[in-house]
């Protein structure tokens, strides 16, 4: 059974530091910080050393840490069945125009949770082949979890917030 | 009296979930048909996007959405022990197995997890498991109605409903409990309910296996399914297609085994997987196949639990489900990434904490059907319409799950 040192090290020596960034904190499964113009090429690696193998993402999160941080982060978790070992990366992009290279060649599963990430938070996911809205309208305004969101007001004459008074 | 609320314009639908083929893109002999999203075999409200070439399938566009009621929003605006409620209208039909899933996670993040009382730990697994089999016998009938079964369907709802009311016996509520809570549940079983558990099992075991003389292996049943939507395990895999479909295409891979959380360990019972027994292995067949069997399995183990509480766990006066349920729920900062099996595959929820509020800065779930019904396309191309909605109903989709 391979452990997180080893995958670590694995990624380490292939990439180098400044790919590499570090190891997050307090997280479960144990985290690496990944630099955000890479993620694809060390997603590869993962999935297609036998060495790591990671073959399946289980989830892809989308995350805005508001305008104060001014980041936004997108979170991967992997899951090796052979190895049965689970890894999360983490990349950060800024909140203005985040751009992060999409995964969805490397699995599958990343194409919809990429979509879902665009449709929410508005992180654009290069190179995806499809990037549309996926949850809410295709003619919705904003994209609702990033922290400073407001709603807009009326969608299509219909009024979004409810007045209690009524 | 308010004003019009709505204005309605011809092109409202297409502007809003427009269609991905037109007439500039399609071939001539090609042709759109939409299925959905208001349409039985569709198992909710999904919209099926369906180019054909005469009968043949070419592609299928599904587009979602249709039930979005923002999971993840309400997840980062009320408290952690709120979420729960939310939680069982992601996947009604097993809301408790969500349940488990989360707060299985918020009591990681608060770490008391190894505090668990056991006879908790046990009356969450039984109404798990109790659940597991209303949401497979909803699978199984639904999918025999969609390609022309009905007196299953009938059957199903029958035992199902015993088991709905026997969650009502212990939730107050038939399908959405806020049972399971963190550190703990809601309430003791009732008196008696273990007693009403055993007879009820009594009831079921033959008729697990009448269910499997009518409708798995009914020869009609059989000629429908068998060779249809073939899924092959390392596609499966690269689509993040968990749960029984993963099974059916002949990978051993159930979390309650891999992972072990819970009490899972300690009770005994198998994992049924895909043999390709009538057709190809991964075929439509072969899924509803390893459905039936959990639900034998999870009898199994539903047999376990009672004799636990019975004994080593039985009911006393000093008995608090409630004793490690935390007041203040604040967990340190931190992420985690907790999953669990759900009867349709791998539910999972990362969660964000900033340790200083009991609301998560960020409650992302990762929905099994949303990441089954992905895979609808590849599946489908090549088939006729008619297998398009066999297919569909094989991939046992919850579209509030889908869509969150």
């Amino acid at each position: 059974m391979k452990s997180f040192s080893e995958v670590k090290e694995i990624l380490l020596s292939t990439f180098g530091e400044e790919v590499i960034l570090g190891e997050g904190a307090n997280s479960t499964p144990k985290s690496l910080l990944v630099k955000a113009d890479q993620i694809d090429l060390v997603c590869k690696e993962l999935l297609q050393n036998p060495g790591t193998y990671f073959d399946l993402l289980s989830c892809l999160t989308g995350l805005d840490n508001g305008p104060e941080k001014d980041t936004m982060e997108v979170i991967y978790n992997l899951y090796s069945i052979p190895f049965d070992i689970s890894l999360m990366l983490k990349v950060e992009v800024p909140r203005k125009d985040p751009h992060v290279p999409s995964v969805s060649h490397i699995w599958s599963t990343a194409n919809w949770h990429e979509r879902e990430a665009f449709d929410l938070l508005g992180i654009h996911f290069t190179g995806h082949p499809d990037l549309r809205r996926i949850l809410m309208p295709a003619d919705w305004e904003g994209h609702p979890l990033q922290k400073d969101y407001t709603e807009p007001e009326r969608y299509r004459g219909m009024e979004t917030v409810r007045n209690e008074e009524e | 009296m308010p004003e019009v609320q709505y204005s309605y314009h011809k092109d409202n639908l297409a502007k809003s979930e427009p269609n991905i083929y037109h007439k500039g893109n399609l071939r001539s002999e090609e042709m759109v048909i939409n299925i959905g999203p208001q349409h039985p075999s569709t198992h909710g409200v999904l919209r099926l996007e369906v180019v054909t070439d005469g009968e043949i399938v070419v592609d299928v566009v599904p587009h979602l959405g249709y039930l979005h009621r923002c999971f993840e929003k309400h997840g980062e605006s009320v408290p952690f022990n709120q979420v729960i409620p939310f939680v069982d209208r992601m996947d009604y039909m097993a809301a408790m197995n969500n349940e488990h899933a989360y707060a299985m996670g918020v009591e990681r993040m608060l770490g008391i997890q190894d505090q668990i009382p056991k006879r908790v730990e046990y009356i969450r697994v039984l109404v798990a498991e109790l659940n597991r089999i209303a949401s497979h016998f909803v699978a199984i009938g639904t999918y025999g109605l969609d390609i022309g079964a009905v007196t299953p369907f009938l059957w199903v709802m029958r035992d199902r409903e015993h088991i709905l009311r026997m969650l009502e016996w212990v939730s107050g509520a038939r399908m959405l409990y806020n049972y399971i809570w963190i550190g703990g549940l809601f309430y003791d079983l009732p008196v008696g309910f273990e007693e009403r558990c055993a007879q009820f099992i009594n009831y079921l075991k033959p008729k697990l296996k009448e269910l499997d003389d009518i409708l798995v292996n009914n020869k009609i049943f059989i000629d429908r399914t068998a060779n249809v939507g073939v899924l092959h395990r390392d596609l499966a895999i690269n689509y993040g297609v968990t749960g029984p479909m993963l099974r059916a295409s002949g990978l051993k891979f159930d979390l309650r085994k891999v992972d072990g959380y819970s009490v899972y360990p300690e009770l005994n019972f198998n994992v049924p997987i895909g043999k390709g027994e009538k057709g190809q292995l991964g075929d439509c067949w072969d899924r509803t196949w390893v459905r039936a069997e959990e639900c034998k399995e999870s009898v199994k183990i539903i047999e376990q639990c009672l004799a636990k509480l019975h004994g080593e766990h039985k009911r006393s006066k000093a008995f608090d489900p409630r004793q490690v349920v935390p007041k203040k729920i604040r967990p340190k900062a931190q992420d985690l990434y907790v999953r669990s099996e759900n009867p349709k595959g791998e539910v999972g929820f990362f969660f964000r904490a900033d340790g200083r509020s009991d609301i998560a800065l960020r409650c992302k779930a990762r929905s099994c059907c949303f990441s089954n019904l992905s895979i609808l396309a590849e599946l489908s191309k090549g088939h006729m319409v008619a297998d398009l909605i066999a297919i569909v109903g094989s991939l046992d989709l919850v579209l509030g799950e889908v869509d969150r």
